[in-house]
């Protein structure tokens, strides 16, 4: 079943840019990655846009489909209605390289800045024993697929460029998180870190990051407010600052 | 054109790593801490290579769920998923180092699912004797690609410390793709390429170049691979003077999404029959116990009670035939649909609902859960999914040095991972890909640094002449004279390859598909890139347009060499598997107008390998000749 839909496709560069109105066959159980590639093959070769899986796995395909971060792959043709002008510009809070891509590299720029997995120096490779439910927790972080959409969707940054350079955004929060409560790491004082160096107390928990997550990652609810409350538990709490001065897996890391 | 009127970015590394999935990112570890610098090159942002799709889980006999496994359990597994035509000492090397390059991945911060004493958790896999494959849910691949490039990023936070800058011994070039390998002599002198960004042209003097681009999926119409699966390192392999090995093997897994039509080819992991899916078709019958291969009988039970027994007892019954290796269920898939008895949109049913309540369905097996309700509206923990065979893996690929994964011909050229031949011989065992490119990613790393160790300071150069070459290859789908659509031509040749040289081949078909693919090869030559070169998909096609062409040629022809039916390559003009073939490599070279491909013995086992297996089952697959003969 093949029918006709009308698209709105922003198309442009850095500098200038504009909608583009298509006219374009959907067929069924198409998603909305499937008719930008008709339009490219079709119409317009050159349009750029980023893809790799056409799965939902690997988080390339970002972009805000009538005003709302989602990945092109798994949004269904079918959930817009049968008049209804699909809009498909850009992420809005990074910069634009060329119509639906944008340069999404302060992501690994942050990624960059969270120390990584320090591993007990003492066990070695294949001594490592965790439980499944102490892996869990930090397993549902690692389902990231990096699609970078809660980043774009946070309004600490989304419409505010002066904030990116204090705030690592909540792809990173979860990263923090995941090593926070990694059973084997070693390294002290994440938590505060995050809060101190990342920006953590920017975040006024809105929930929007957990909202367009694909992976349905609970972003606030596990990771960002555990770690929030943890934080001004230590803060304020002599007794468990002096604890955890002493050793790391009691109270709080 | 003379080179001072063509403008290119300049870098020169010790090392240059083609490709960021899982065999580029391991490689790129071990040149490093070899104290090596190192580039990696990805062509698509970094952590998004197809390797994220990877669901099932890394094999490597660890022993951790049964203590009866080990390295000589597991190469026996992978020869005869092979049909023994595999590289015996990959094989071998395989085997004995998986475990450790698993181990490993948890220093580095890798989360496995876990046994109940703690252990990293191993499942059931078709082909593999005991439960082996480390796995985390179904994303295994990602969780390995993030490991890895959390490892990167790690010892650029130590250079950053030790150095003062994060990028002296380790950077990475996200969005770039390789275009040539440029050689001084036979030597690799680096490569050449350019930003997806821009456009702009990127040179790399590097005495050597890592392949590790993977496979060539997208030469095919229904494909489980993404984008980038376009048969780079193939290519550039091919145009650089070396060969790959026994390109006819091409792997159709056999559950691939069919419906709807925009999703048909996506994977639908084999760990859902791991875990007790079964298979059936429009009759509501269990096909697959009437696809068992002699080869296999005394392994795979024969009736559905002890079929259905093994999976609470496995030391007392034979596996599911649903557990077969991967070309036997697809091609049994394929003849139930032919027969008539196929499902309603052309595939057959598999269904794990009965076998699992939907609590441990989801928690197994989420991203099939979650894939199937959004793309497709079913409901696995309830319904029945409909699958059929994708192209999934190419067991050919770039014939090279088990030990030091050295390519052939070419020195300074090394591959791993998918885009390197031999391993898995006709046939790939699920789980064995991710183990392949964690052991032979370490030993291209390896290699290339002792390569470059070795030739001191004798640095080959890349001429003016070699640079303006590349340059003006790039540039051609603008400059030349033509107006072929890129887009249409690779649908085109999408459909030569799947209705021609898909997973049931004949000669005349083959003979077919090689006149077509030469005249797509002459209208490529036409193809027009319009627009401009800043982020132009369309002239990115254009360009690998010639990579999958190339592969195509090569696999086609090669499977019309081989008159026998093996693994991933099946001949209804010759339908039995033949002894004396399993002693044939082909090997393609590119003459400069064609790929030619020509035979090769194929090398015997040695003794101590040949005796860990017994000599009925030898007989299978060795002439008497060979067996009276031995062992080398």
């Amino acid at each position: 079943m093949t029918r006709k839909v009308k698209m709105r496709i922003w198309r442009g560069d850095s500098k200038n840019g504009e909608f583009k109105d298509v006219s374009v066959d959907a067929n069924e159980g198409e998603v909305v990655l499937d008719v930008i590639h008709r339009v490219q093959g079709t119409q317009m070769p050159d349009l750029a846009v980023r893809w790799n899986c056409k799965a939902g796995k690997c988080g390339s395909c970002s972009m805000e489909i009538n005003g709302k971060p989602r990945l092109a792959c798994m949004t269904r043709m079918n959930s817009f209605g049968d008049d209804e002008t699909i809009t498909v510009t850009p992420l809005r809070a990074f910069p634009v390289i060329r119509d639906l891509v944008t340069d999404v590299s302060f992501n690994y720029k942050k990624a960059m800045e969270v120390p990584a997995f320090e591993g007990p120096e003492d066990l070695k490779p294949g001594e490592y024993r965790m439980q499944q439910v102490d892996v869990e927790r930090s397993q549902e972080f690692r389902k990231c697929i990096e699609c970078f959409l809660c980043q774009d969707t946070c309004h600490v940054i989304r419409d505010h460029e002066e904030n990116k350079k204090s705030f690592a955004g909540p792809r990173f929060f979860i990263r923090i998180a995941e090593l926070d409560m990694h059973p084997l790491d070693r390294l002290r004082n994440r938590k505060q870190k995050a809060q101190e160096e990342h920006g953590l107390g920017m975040c006024n928990i809105t929930k929007c990051c957990t909202e367009v997550c694909p992976e349905h990652i609970k972003i606030t609810d596990n990771a960002i407010i555990p770690m929030k409350e943890r934080v001004v538990d230590v803060k304020y709490d002599p007794v468990r600052w002096l604890g955890s001065k002493i050793r790391k897996r009691e109270g709080i890391n | 054109m003379a080179n001072n009127e063509i403008k290119y970015d300049r870098y020169r590394f010790d090392v240059v790593v083609i490709g960021a999935g899982g065999a580029g990112l391991r490689a790129a570890v071990e040149a490093r801490q070899a104290g090596l610098r190192v580039a990696i090159i990805c062509k698509s942002l970094f952590g998004k290579a197809h390797t994220v799709m990877a669901e099932g889980g890394a094999a490597a006999a660890m022993g951790n769920v049964n203590e009866n496994d080990g390295w000589k359990v597991h190469f026996r597994d992978t020869m005869r998923g092979g049909k023994f035509l595999n590289n015996w000492r990959m094989a071998e090397l395989h085997a004995k180092e998986s475990p450790d390059r698993i181990w490993e991945l948890e220093t580095w911060g890798a989360l496995f699912d876990r046994t109940k004493d703690g252990r990293i958790s191993q499942r059931n896999f078709g082909g593999h004797e005991y439960p082996r494959l480390a796995h985390v849910g179904d994303r295994t691949g990602l969780e390995l690609i993030r490991t890895m490039q959390q490892k990167i990023v790690a010892m650029q936070q130590k250079d950053a410390k030790e150095h003062g800058d994060a990028e002296k011994y380790l950077k990475v070039f996200a969005e770039l793709t390789i275009t040539e390998i440029i050689k001084d002599g036979n030597k690799v002198a680096g490569c050449y390429g350019y930003w997806r960004e821009t456009g702009n042209e990127v040179l790399f003097e590097a005495p050597a170049v890592v392949l590790a681009t993977g496979g060539i999926g997208k030469s095919f119409k229904i494909t489980s691979n993404s984008w980038e699966g376009t048969g780079d390192g193939h290519a550039l392999a091919l145009k650089a003077g070396s060969a790959l090995v026994d390109m006819e093997f091409v792997q159709f897994h056999p559950t691939g999404m069919v419906w709807p039509p925009s999703v048909r080819g996506i994977l639908v992991t084999e760990s859902v029959r791991g875990d007790g899916g079964v298979l059936t078709n429009s009759e509501g019958k269990r096909f697959m116990f009437n696809y068992i291969p002699e080869v296999f009988r005394d392994k795979y039970a024969d009736n559905e009670a002890e079929a259905d027994r093994w999976y609470k007892d496995q030391n007392n019954n034979r596996r599911p035939p649903e557990l077969l290796p991967r070309d036997e269920v697809a091609r049994a898939i394929n003849a139930e649909v032919k027969a008539g008895r196929g499902s309603e949109h052309g595939g057959v049913y598999l269904d794990v609902s009965k076998r699992l309540p939907a609590d441990e369905i989801k928690r197994r097996l989420p991203s099939m859960w979650h894939q199937f309700k959004e793309l497709a509206d079913v409901d696995i923990t309830e319904q029945p999914m409909e699958v059929g065979p994708t192209c999934h893996y190419v067991m050919g690929g770039v014939k090279v040095d088990p030990d030091t994964t050295a390519a052939y011909g070419v020195e300074g050229l090394f591959a791993a991972g998918e885009v390197a031949g031999g391993m898995h011989g006709s046939n790939r065992l699920g789980g064995n890909s991710l183990s392949d490119l964690l052991v032979f990613g370490r030993r291209a790393g390896a290699g290339a640094a002792d390569y470059v160790k070795k030739l001191g300071g004798k640095t080959p150069e890349a001429s003016d002449k070699a640079i303006a070459k590349a340059h003006d290859h790039l540039n051609a789908p603008f400059t030349r004279e033509g107006d072929e659509n890129p887009y249409s031509l690779h649908h085109e040749l999408q459909n030569v390859t799947q209705d021609l040289v898909g997973i049931i081949r004949t000669e005349s078909e083959l003979v077919d598909a090689l006149k077509k693919l030469e005249s797509i090869r002459e209208r490529a030559g036409k193809v027009k890139a319009t627009g401009g070169k800043a982020f132009n998909p369309g002239f990115h096609l254009a360009i690998d347009l010639e990579n999958m062409l190339l592969v195509s040629e090569s696999i086609a022809r090669s499977a019309l060499e081989r008159q026998e039916s093996r693994g991933g390559h099946t001949r209804d003009d010759y339908p039995k598997m033949d002894p004396n073939w399993r002693q044939v490599n082909h090997l393609s070279q590119w003459s400069g107008k064609a790929v030619e491909v020509e035979a090769q013995p194929a090398k015997m086992l040695p003794s101590e390998l040949l005796e860990l297996f017994e000599m009925d089952e030898l007989k299978k697959y060795f002439t008497e000749k060979e067996l009276t003969k031995g062992g080398n």
